[in-house]
């Protein structure tokens, strides 16, 4: 798997991960820093709660895999479950 | 020339396809959606009818509006980039269902009658299911003939519904049904079976991931999107669909977090944007529907990009399955970025086509006040992106290093792959073209600082929330595994039921018998044990002998007769 001459790829140096998880939380500060610059017109009741986009779009996601992963409790079967 | 369906370009097509060999034949391939798009956009104007009659019924073969034309456009296109993704396949059977599928599709969303209807929705079933079966596999030929059964079931609802409508109206014109009575039922099951409804909905992830590598990049096209036209024409406004609909963007994200088969993650993906378009349909105002529409159109070119990607690692691999891949970005760089072009997309991120046309569902959503719909569909979004949008790259061309090598996938399949990866990025950047064809008018432009903020948000939080959850470990890992759905009950549960009832049938049967054998030996034996035993008579005689006596007997009876 690692020969010797084999090339250094992108996501192969540690640091170049480190940097693409520290832009990705400075977007997400500056995302919610915005929030509070940017007047976002409202529709309903619960978009008036500062940065509720981006509340609701991690709890979302961490709920889903939470249910999901519990999901795998009741559903989950052998590859060749069918085949039997 | 303006009255010739676009449907007779591809059948022709067909017929020549079958005399002809090598390059002629890929170059008449590609021929067929080139044309008749052509034909389409320049020859063909909305307010068509042309009919013509056979056997005193009269079939309307062809009825344009700016509905069924956009459609039209989009499946020429998409059958184009499909037919160039599968350039080097030479099976004659893929090429001919290819050809004769997308035919189909263009025959149903301009068929102006429910029985030209039924007849191309039938040949959309008959035609497709050999780019399942293509893969020579036994759990795709398995997994093919299930698909079928769905299919015609949903063609005989369809024509059932079909002649009781025109038993009850007179007539049988494919407009407006709206749910009243039960022809109208009957069809709206028919159109529920394609539009893979929930507990409908499992031929498309039991079938899609069997197919072929190209065969999936035409399915994921037109069955699901003419159902999607048909309701749009037929049932718009019917408030169930909006409950149908955001059932069914929510329920399938839950499976496609777990699944471990990328391309069956992208079939419950697939069916949670559908999720969007019936929602859309549900509400049937003006902004809603022209949002559904759009939002075939983006989707179609996305979804597809984004199988023809998995298509690619599935042919140079041979396995998609996530718990297997894995730092494939390493020798196909290409394919990668392609594949995030494709999940940008269907994330609905801005400049990219998915959020042009979701927004407007979405906003049609809230002026419907439908809110806590709404919050169900915002739900289904931000899990879009996390196992669409981030899952499939992840998995398939990132992650742990697999250590697989495989080649850059072939020059066909990335020219095939750019041109719908440049579409997306066009029509999310300039989505005034897309929004002149739109049917109705409307004055709606989805990017203003407010929008693209919220959207931006709820996007970089789903990817934080992906982030958090990889570095705590929580998040599921790829296994090998099958996850039940709603197959179960007709591959398991049926299948368990028919041999129970069949080996209680036979354990009664082989009771009876053996009791009654029992009976009989019983009685013999107590006979033996009785005097009358002991006489010549008695002891068991051959049954030939009994029939001769019986002769004897029945003869003497004869002669008494004849004589006597």
């Amino acid at each position: 798997m690692s020969a010797p001459n084999q090339k250094q790829h992108l996501f192969d140096k540690p640091e170049n991960v480190k940097r693409l998880l520290r832009a990705l939380y400075l977007i997400c500060i500056g995302l919610v820093v915005a929030d509070f610059v940017i007047h976002r017109h409202v529709s309903l009741g619960w978009e008036e709660i500062p940065a509720f986009y981006a509340i609701y779009g991690f709890v979302a996601c961490v709920i889903l895999v939470v249910l999901a992963k519990a999901m795998r409790k009741v559903v989950m079967r052998k590859e060749d479950y069918y085949d039997e | 020339m303006s009255e010739l369906p676009p449907f007779i370009i591809f059948f022709v097509a067909a017929l020549l396809v079958v005399a002809m060999r090598g390059i002629v034949r890929s170059t008449i391939l590609l021929a067929a959606p080139a044309v008749g798009g052509l034909h389409l956009w320049f020859n063909v104007d909305p307010g068509l009818i042309v009919s013509h009659s056979i056997l005193s019924i009269d079939l309307i073969v062809m009825r344009t509006d700016k509905l069924s034309l956009l459609f039209g456009y989009l499946f020429c296109l998409a059958s184009f980039i499909a037919t160039l993704y599968a350039w080097h396949v030479k099976d004659s059977a893929q090429q001919l269902a290819g050809l004769i599928y997308a035919g189909a599709a263009l025959g149903a969303v301009f068929a102006g009658d429910l029985i030209t209807l039924f007849i191309f929705w039938e040949l959309l079933a008959l035609s497709s299911v050999f780019l399942i079966w293509a893969r020579r596999t036994e759990r795709a030929f398995n997994a093919g003939m299930r698909y079928l059964v769905f299919q015609v079931a949903s063609g005989l609802l369809l024509l059932a519904g079909a002649l009781l409508h025109y038993h009850k109206t007179g007539t049988l014109a494919f407009d407006h049904i709206g749910l009243e009575g039960l022809a109208a039922w009957l069809i709206f099951i028919a159109f529920g079976i394609k539009c893979a409804f929930p507990f409908l909905h499992s031929w498309l992830t039991d079938a899609y991931p069997e197919a072929t590598v190209t065969g999936t990049v035409f399915l994921s096209a037109f069955t699901t999107k003419v159902a999607v036209y048909a309701l749009a024409r037929g049932f718009a406004g019917e408030e169930i669909l909006v409950y149908i609909g955001v059932t069914m963007a929510c329920f399938p994200i839950f499976y496609a977090v777990i699944e471990n088969d990328l391309r069956k993650v992208l079939a419950y993906s697939l069916i949670n944007q559908l999720g969007f378009m019936v929602a859309g349909i549900g509400i049937g105002t003006a902004l809603a529907l022209n949002g559904v529409v759009a939002h075939a159109f983006s989707h179609v070119i996305y979804k597809g990009l984004l199988f023809m990607t998995m298509g690619a690692v599935l042919y140079r691999v041979g396995n998609i399955n996530g718990s297997d891949l894995g730092g494939l970005y390493k020798s196909m760089p290409k394919t990668t970025a392609l594949c995030i072009v494709g999940a940008l997309s269907i994330s609905a991120f801005p400049l990219f086509s998915g959020f042009i046309s979701k927004s407007m569902v979405m906003t049609a959503m809230i002026e419907a006040n439908f809110d806590y719909l709404w919050l169900l569909l915002l739900f289904a979004s931000a899990g879009v992106f996390h196992h669409a949008g981030i899952k499939i790259p992840y998995f398939a061309f990132f992650a742990h290093d697999s250590g697989l090598r495989p080649q850059e996938a072939p020059v066909n399949m990335l020219i095939a792959m750019t041109i719908a990866a440049v579409i997306c990025i066009f029509v999310g950047t300039q989505p005034q073209y897309l929004y002149a064809l739109l049917p109705w008018e409307i004055d709606y432009w989805p990017y203003d600082a407010s929008h693209v903020l919220a959207q931006l948000q709820l996007l970089f939080f789903s990817a934080l929330a992906f982030v958090w959850l990889n570095q705590k470990g929580m998040y599921p890992p790829e296994l090998h595994s099958t996850n039940l759905d709603v197959e179960w009950f007709y591959r398991k549960l049926l299948p368990r039921w028919v041999h129970a009832t069949v080996s209680l049938l036979r354990a009664l049967s082989v009771s009876m018998t053996n009791t009654i054998r029992s009976q009989l030996i019983s009685i013999r034996h107590g006979f033996s044990q009785t005097f009358v035993a002991k006489y010549y008579l008695s002891e068991s005689w051959p049954t030939g002998s009994m029939v001769f006596w019986v002769a004897i007997i029945l003869a003497s009876y004869l002669l008494v007769d004849i004589f006597g």
